[in-house]
């Protein structure tokens, strides 16, 4: 099939991280190409109400157009092979070729099971203010906040700024570990944090509780809570439960990048895949928040128009985000306990009902997916195979063209090329 | 006051608003349940980013849409169950 678009440097997600490295490339004077499957820039974070971009998001957005980057929003990479990328967009399929490719697909969040989760009205914690963000009418509606990590703090916020009656935070990790976890943030963080205790004034903030079920009949009416010893119920109307990020690695796994022990895609000082050529910044090779996803990419971005010296004053400065970051994340790892929360008739696999305890017995991914269809779905294992990999260890490896589920049409255009299995998902 | 659209929603006609993502206007409906899994249970939006492909529904007799992906538009024809 024709090649639609080309350019020396395509960059793969709009991202603080993508729009950061199409910018620095594009101001090295290389032709660069900048998609997203969102018809706007920002990614996450800078996602603002209702279909419009934050003053963050503008400004890059800004400083990528008057350096000549090319916008192509509503494209999703759906495949990809050395040197060309198959972008699906409302049309159809059109390839575009590279030279240079920028993975910064981001990330997504770590959602885990546990008996009741897949009830309507049980959402990702960043996923419930993603909704409201498209329009949900959160208003008075009583809300759960629950799992791990600085987002959940953000997103109480949030909800609570809409109008939502967020009834309590519920962190997994050990107040002594929330505690450390807040000394040790440098402080423009924590004076970051303080601001958001302060926009959650009244909500309860509990450590060491979780989340043990979500029970109801259509949709969920009330959710069980552990602290220690202590076992409660609380009747809400949405939960907005999420265990922190997990890298979107897939498109660098389908290009046969090697990953890090964390499932991110792994690079070197200059933001270098192992695949020459490729590139990764952002989330999609490990999570530390955003400030370290633009500094990855505006390194990605020199580098990959090899003005690698234009690097050098923005290293260090990644290496302390990064490093701050884990630091951060290691003391709210999730806890054991909630791993014996699946219960074998609990839902492993939205997308094909695969329940924990069918796909338990097997000894590694591959074969739990051959057996049981687990993670051969529309969701392309996104979310079980997080949730498996946290239960049992498993490396998740298994990306397979197409890294979403494809219209026919895509796949049959892109015939041609020899990764493509025409093998349809949905 | 947003401008709001008209869209029928298992054949029953409701106004939403036009810059709502389809999955976000029909749970404010109360609408929580898009589509049933392989076994039949109701399932809903999750991830709200294109992610966990739960809030699948018809739309204009394309199956598959995934609702949290486009807004609501005039004339919309939706189906969940
Ligand atoms: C749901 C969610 C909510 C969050 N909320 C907050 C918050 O409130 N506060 C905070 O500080 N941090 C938040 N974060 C973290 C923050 O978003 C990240 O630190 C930051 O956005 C990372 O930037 P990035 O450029 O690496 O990735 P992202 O911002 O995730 O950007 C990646 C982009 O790549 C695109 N993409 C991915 N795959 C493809 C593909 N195959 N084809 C085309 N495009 C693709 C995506 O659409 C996305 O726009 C949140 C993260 C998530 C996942
Ligand atoms: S809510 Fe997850 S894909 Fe739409």
């Amino acid at each position: 099939m024709p090649v639609k678009a080309a350019a020396q440097i395509v960059v793969v997600g709009g991202g603080p991280a993508g729009l950061a490295a199409a910018a620095s490339a594009a101001e090295c004077g290389k032709r660069v190409l900048l998609l997203d499957e969102n018809p706007l820039p920002g990614g996450q974070i800078w996602r603002a109400k209702n279909g419009t971009i934050t003053a963050e998001a503008e400004g890059w957005r800004q400083r990528a157009q008057a350096a000549g980057v090319e916008w192509r929003g509503g494209r999703q990479a759906v495949a990809a092979a050395t040197g060309q990328l198959w972008l699906e967009h409302a049309g159809g399929v059109e390839v575009a070729a590279w030279e240079e490719l920028i993975l910064a697909t981001g990330a997504r969040e770590l959602l885990l099971p546990f008996p009741g989760w897949t009830l309507p009205n049980c959402c990702g914690a960043g996923g419930l203010q993603a909704l409201v963000k498209a329009g949900l009418e959160i208003r008075d509606k009583r809300v759960l906040v629950a799992g791990s990590g600085p987002l959940l703090m953000a997103v109480a916020a949030f909800l609570r700024q809409q109008g939502a009656r967020v009834l309590l935070i519920a962190e997994q990790a050990p107040a002594g570990q929330v505690a450390a976890a807040a000394l040790h943030l440098p402080p423009a963080k924590l004076r970051q944090a303080w601001q958001l205790r302060r926009a959650t004034r009244g909500v309860p903030f509990l450590a060491g509780c979780w989340v043990e079920a979500a029970e109801g009949r259509q949709q969920l009416e009330r959710v069980r809570l552990r602290r220690g010893v202590r076992r409660w119920s609380l009747e809400c109307d949405y939960l907005a439960c999420g265990f922190g990020l997990t890298p979107n690695s897939e498109l660098g796994q389908l290009l046969g990048c090697a990953l890090t022990a964390e499932a991110g895609i792994a690079v070197n000082r200059w933001q270098q895949t192992s695949v020459e050529h490729i590139w990764c910044a952002g989330e999609a090779a490990g999570i530390a928040g955003v400030e370290a996803a633009w500094r990855s990419g505006e390194i990605a971005g020199y580098a990959a128009a090899g003005r690698q010296e234009r690097t050098a004053p923005l290293l260090a400065r990644r290496d302390r985000e990064q490093q701050s970051s884990q630091r951060l994340l290691r003391r709210l790892a999730p806890r054991a306990e909630l791993r014996a929360l699946a219960q074998d008739t609990t839902w492993l696999c939205r997308c094909e009902d695969v329940t924990v305890g069918e796909a338990r017995p097997y000894a590694n991914w591959r074969e739990a997916k051959l057996q049981t269809r687990c993670g051969m779905g529309a969701c392309q294992g996104r979310i079980c195979g997080a949730a498996a990999r946290f239960l049992w260890g498993w490396q998740i490896n298994a990306a397979r063209p197409p890294i979403l589920p494809a219209r026919v049409g895509t796949l049959a255009q892109a015939a041609p090329a020899p990764s493509i299995s025409t093998e349809v998902t949905v | 006051m947003p401008e709001r659209v008209r869209v029928k929603v298992n054949g029953r006609e409701l106004e939403m608003p036009a810059e709502a993502s389809v999955a976000a206007a029909l749970m404010s409906a109360g609408v929580s349940g898009l589509r049933r899994s392989r076994t039949g249970e109701p399932r809903g939006p999750v991830c709200g980013m294109g992610v966990c492909m739960e809030c699948r529904v018809r739309v204009d007799g394309r199956a598959h849409q995934r609702a949290c992906q486009f807004s609501c538009r005039e004339g919309m024809e939706i189906e969940c169950r």
